[in-house]
């Protein structure tokens, strides 16, 4: 990011850069999980699991916590999610399993399961104990393509069932957007490469790193070198505004954040005085967060529609908001203000629904003076890199209940499938459903 | 408002809070403190015959419910650890300060008639109300063929007792252990031997956990551990019962009361009065929270009291005692079923799965888009209480009487019974 009069690096002090992108959430010391622990019921058939897309037995990891069974506990979440320990960080539990904790009704307070899943998945880590073992080797040899939670989670459940696995990621480093993309002070302290250590220590997994599908491999050539093939390569490119030429000081809020998470010095990282964000979901929320924490004066984030219809949740607009970032709603944008060639403004148009609910302009505007934007509008996929004709499905990979693409021997999941909201767990879920299709296709 | 003035075994007292014999009325700087906080009177730690005892350090455990802390306490001290003559001192200066609260001595010396006149002498002179003998103490002193090894032969008890009201005056309480089959033949000796009153219960034996790294009983002594004595919360029931047992024997049915175990705020006073007691101790919660609580003690039971308009003590006192009756003389007849409140319920699934598991499959759960209903079957319900006690939601499942007031009819005479007494025979 070039630097400008209100565009500095260094706008706060090391220390304070440090306390502000210090965990979010600090972990359970073992006198506090005890407690929240004995907030759980132990429901019977407990509305949590369902509500949890890759239906960890919650009551029973939690009141084995309480029991003092740590091990267990974690070994119940991570058969079921791998990724167990960054999902307790990055999963809105509002809207998963803590949005339907029966505690909820009775307290408006549920047990706070993530936290707890946390404490488990943390106590095993550190013991660096590697719950699974492998099945005898089944022969067979599968390639995953990209190496995020999808990915790996596909990796480690084909590995456990006894196949070879390769795993091709483009970039330099595992983990895909745990590495790249989750905000920073929710995976503090290295964790997803830690993670990404951990589920390696299982065998059978190896990993290359730098290689990328369409440009250094072809999709027929693995199939034709491997058994079968996994796709979780999550969606490379981001939605642009069609509003004329971009000016300087409009950014990407994914490019924005990928650099942020790999800065070694967030000093260096230059942040606007003035900084308008657009979008309504959770990277709309993570970029203007993050910006506030980097020192930014004045933070505003715009949504075309109402702020029920943003895909952030309720946590997530109160938790920008009580970063003193300001919420607008209704108001998309018109055409950018430039002076000398630089972002002075953004001009907006007030929006409505009409009468058959459709988004309508008012041809009312306003104009909000800023010194930079950020756009996050979504991610969409790449689909250059496939040689292969893969059947689509609204610009994703289409895929059968199990991840099966319209090519017999590949497979698909992540954020690149239809199936599923674009979250971690989800791409953790659909990589382990994958894996277990798989192998069954791999033994017949 | 209500009188909580009363007299127990025999002993005046302001109100019918005393501190147990135990730490909290181990000496002087304790007991003006328990006295300005508002206790009606103290039994002050168990006295013995020089030399003091030794006790060692690690002395308590405990057991932890769910984050309550202190459910049970376990204990392995002894009786006062500090010479006669302090403990006598301060006693005698207590109460000539506080003239107005029950001063009690607890006691406990060798098995010999001797000792006993000995030390009773040396309490006459400090001016204290009674005396209390602890037959009670399970463990240190029972060894020595004190304590509990008195208190679980019921000769000895009589023996004991009536040395003590031949050489003394003074009221004389007995305190009985809870290590023992039937509470009832301890209690009928003390009476037997002259006693004024007896209290109960002292601690139960018991080993509260072993540490499974170092594999030694808790509380640890250098990796050893003892039995010791159990109190708190989680004795209070047993305590509760043998109250009743004591107080409902036709051989004991008169016999002044103080009751022990458990009691750690004014509800469990009023039940321990209502079953017969005339005045209760307490030890634990003190313990737990200092004496302070005895504030809310006092205050809780007068208003309660006055709401329920019970003058003074002796209006309530015993009034729950002639509902305990022996299991053969309930009415088979009565009959309640579970109901379920559905607009309180959060949908747990607790009620079914211990009905299904572990009572009568009376609950029927329902499944819906996304949500869950639960249903009793009432053919199948046979009004245990189970799920009402593990539903969490306060008054969610209450019990419903159904039947339409049948007429009594108890095991004695019931066509199921053998041995039914029947009137044509
Ligand atoms: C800014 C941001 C914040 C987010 N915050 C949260 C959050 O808080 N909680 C939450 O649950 N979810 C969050 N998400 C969503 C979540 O990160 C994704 O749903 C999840 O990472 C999807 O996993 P994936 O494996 O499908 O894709 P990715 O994580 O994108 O991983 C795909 C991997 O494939 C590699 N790859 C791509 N193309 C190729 C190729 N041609 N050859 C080889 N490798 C390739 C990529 O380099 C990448 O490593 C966030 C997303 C973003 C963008
Ligand atoms: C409702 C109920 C009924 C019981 N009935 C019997 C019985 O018929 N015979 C018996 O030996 N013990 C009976 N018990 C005692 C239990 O077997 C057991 O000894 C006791 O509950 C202590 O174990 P706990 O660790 O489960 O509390 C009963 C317990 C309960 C709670
Ligand atoms: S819904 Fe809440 S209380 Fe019930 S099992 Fe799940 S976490 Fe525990
Ligand atoms: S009262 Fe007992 S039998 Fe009836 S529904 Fe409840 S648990 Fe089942
Ligand atoms: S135990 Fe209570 S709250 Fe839980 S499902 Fe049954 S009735 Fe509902």
């Amino acid at each position: 990011m070039p630097q400008t009069p209100d565009i500095q690096k260094g706008r706060l002090s090391t220390q304070q850069l440090a306390q502000n992108f210090e965990d979010i959430h600090p972990p359970l010391d073992y006198g506090n999980a005890i407690l929240e622990a004995q907030r759980c019921y132990y429901c019977f058939d407990a509305p949590c699991v369902n509500a949890c897309p890759t239906q960890i037995d919650i009551p029973s990891f939690i009141r084995k916590i309480s029991s003092g069974n740590t091990r267990g506990s974690a070994k119940d979440i991570l058969s079921q999610n791998i990724m167990g320990g960054m999902c307790a960080r990055v999963c809105p539990t509002e809207v998963l399993c803590e949005g339907v904790c029966v505690r909820n009704t009775q307290e408006s307070k549920p047990v706070r399961i993530g936290a707890l899943q946390r404490y488990s998945t943390d106590w095993l880590m550190e013991k660096g104990d590697m719950l699974f073992e492998r099945a005898p080797s089944s022969g067979k040899r599968v390639a995953v393509i990209g190496g995020g939670p999808a990915g790996l989670s596909c990796a480690h459940r084909l590995a456990m069932l006894g196949h070879e696995v390769v795993v091709f990621e483009a970039r330099e480093k595992m983990s895909g957007l745990n590495e790249y993309g989750i905000a920073a002070y929710k995976t503090v302290d290295d964790f997803a490469q830690r993670e990404v250590e951990f589920i390696l220590s299982l065998g059978g997994i190896k990993t290359q790193c730098g290689v990328s599908l369409g440009k250094d491999l072809k999709l027929s050539e693995l199939k034709s070198e491997f058994d079968a093939v996994f796709l979780g390569i999550g969606l490379g490119n981001v939605n642009q505004l069609e509003i004329g030429n971009t000016p300087l000081g409009v950014f990407s809020a994914v490019d924005y954040i990928e650099d942020l998470r790999q800065a070694s010095n967030l000093e260096n990282l230059p942040v606007a005085r003035r900084v308008i964000v657009i979008g309504g979901g959770s990277t709309a929320i993570d970029i203007a967060v993050q910006s506030k924490k980097l020192g930014a004066e004045d933070v505003t984030l715009v949504y075309r529609r109402g702020p029920e219809n943003m895909s952030a949740t309720n946590v997530e607009q109160e938790f920008a908001q009580v970063h003193d970032v300001k919420i607008r709603t209704w108001l998309q944008p018109n055409s950018w203000l430039v002076e000398n060639g630089q972002l002075s403004g953004i001009r907006f148009e007030y929006t409505e629904l009409n009468s058959s609910g459709k988004l309508m302009g008012k041809d009312e505007f306003l104009e909000l003076e800023t010194d930079s934007a950020f756009l996050a509008l979504g991610q969409k996929m790449m689909h250059k890199i496939f040689e292969l004709e893969l059947e689509m499905n609204s610009g994703k990979l289409a895929v059968d209940e199990n991840g099966a693409t319209s090519q017999s021997g590949i497979w698909a999941g992540g954020d690149c499938i239809t199936a599923g909201k674009d979250l971690t767990v989800h791409a953790v879920e659909q990589g382990k459903q994958a894996a277990i299709a798989m192998d069954q296709w791999l033994r017949n | 408002m209500a009188d909580l003035s009363c007299t127990i075994a025999g002993i005046p007292s302001p109100n019918p809070f005393w501190v147990a014999s135990a730490p909290p009325s181990d000496k002087y700087y304790n007991v003006e403190r328990a006295f300005k906080a508002g206790w009606g009177g103290v039994v002050w730690k168990t006295l013995g015959i020089d030399p003091p005892i030794v006790n060692v350090t690690s002395r308590y455990g405990s057991v932890e419910l769910n984050g309550q802390k202190m459910m049970g306490l376990n204990n392995n001290e002894l009786i006062s650890d500090r010479p006669l003559d302090v403990n006598l001192a301060e006693i005698k200066q207590i109460k000539e300060e506080w003239p107005d609260r029950a001063v009690v001595v607890s006691l406990m010396v060798p098995c010999n008639q001797k000792d006993w006149e000995y030390i009773l002498r040396k309490v006459e002179g400090t001016g204290a109300d009674g005396v209390e003998l602890n037959f009670g103490c399970p463990h240190g002193m029972s060894e020595r063929g004190m304590g509990a090894s008195v208190g679980q032969v019921p000769e000895y008890v009589e023996m004991v007792t009536r040395w003590v009201k031949e050489n003394s005056n003074l009221p004389c309480i007995v305190k009985l252990t809870p290590n023992i089959t039937d509470i009832r033949y301890p209690a009928r000796a003390a009476k037997t031997g002259g006693a004024d009153g007896v209290s109960l219960i002292n601690t139960i034996s018991s080993i509260v956990s072993v540490n499974l790294d170092s594999m030694s009983p808790e509380p640890s002594i250098e990796g050893k551990g003892t039995h010791g004595g159990y109190c708190g919360p989680a004795v209070k029931p047993i305590a509760l019962n043998m109250t009743s047992e004591i107080a409902r024997d036709p051989e004991t049915l008169d016999l002044p009361i103080s009751s022990i175990g458990g009691i750690s705020n004014w509800k469990d006073a009023a039940e321990f009065i209502s079953m017969g007691a005339e005045g209760v101790q307490v030890c634990t919660a003190i313990m737990h929270h200092g004496f302070r609580i005895v504030e809310d003690m006092i205050e809780g039971l007068s208003y309660w009291m006055d709401e329920k308009g019970y003058q003074n003590i002796e209006d309530f006192r015993g009034l729950a005692k002639k509902n305990v009756v022996d299991w053969q003389y309930l009415n088979l007849n009565y009959n309640i079923k579970a109901r379920i409140n559905q607009e309180l319920c959060v949908e747990c699934g607790l009620c079914f799965i211990s009905c299904e598991d572990a009572s009568h499959q009376a609950i029927k759960m329902k499944k819906h888009d996304g949500s869950r209903s639960f249903e009793v079957i009432d053919q199948e319900c046979v009004g245990c209480n189970l799920c009402m006690l593990v539903c969490p939601v306060e008054n969610c499942i209450t019990m419903e009487r159904v039947d339409s007031g049948k007429e009594y009819q108890n095991w004695t005479n019931h066509p199921n019974n053998p041995m039914a007494v029947t009137e044509t025979a």
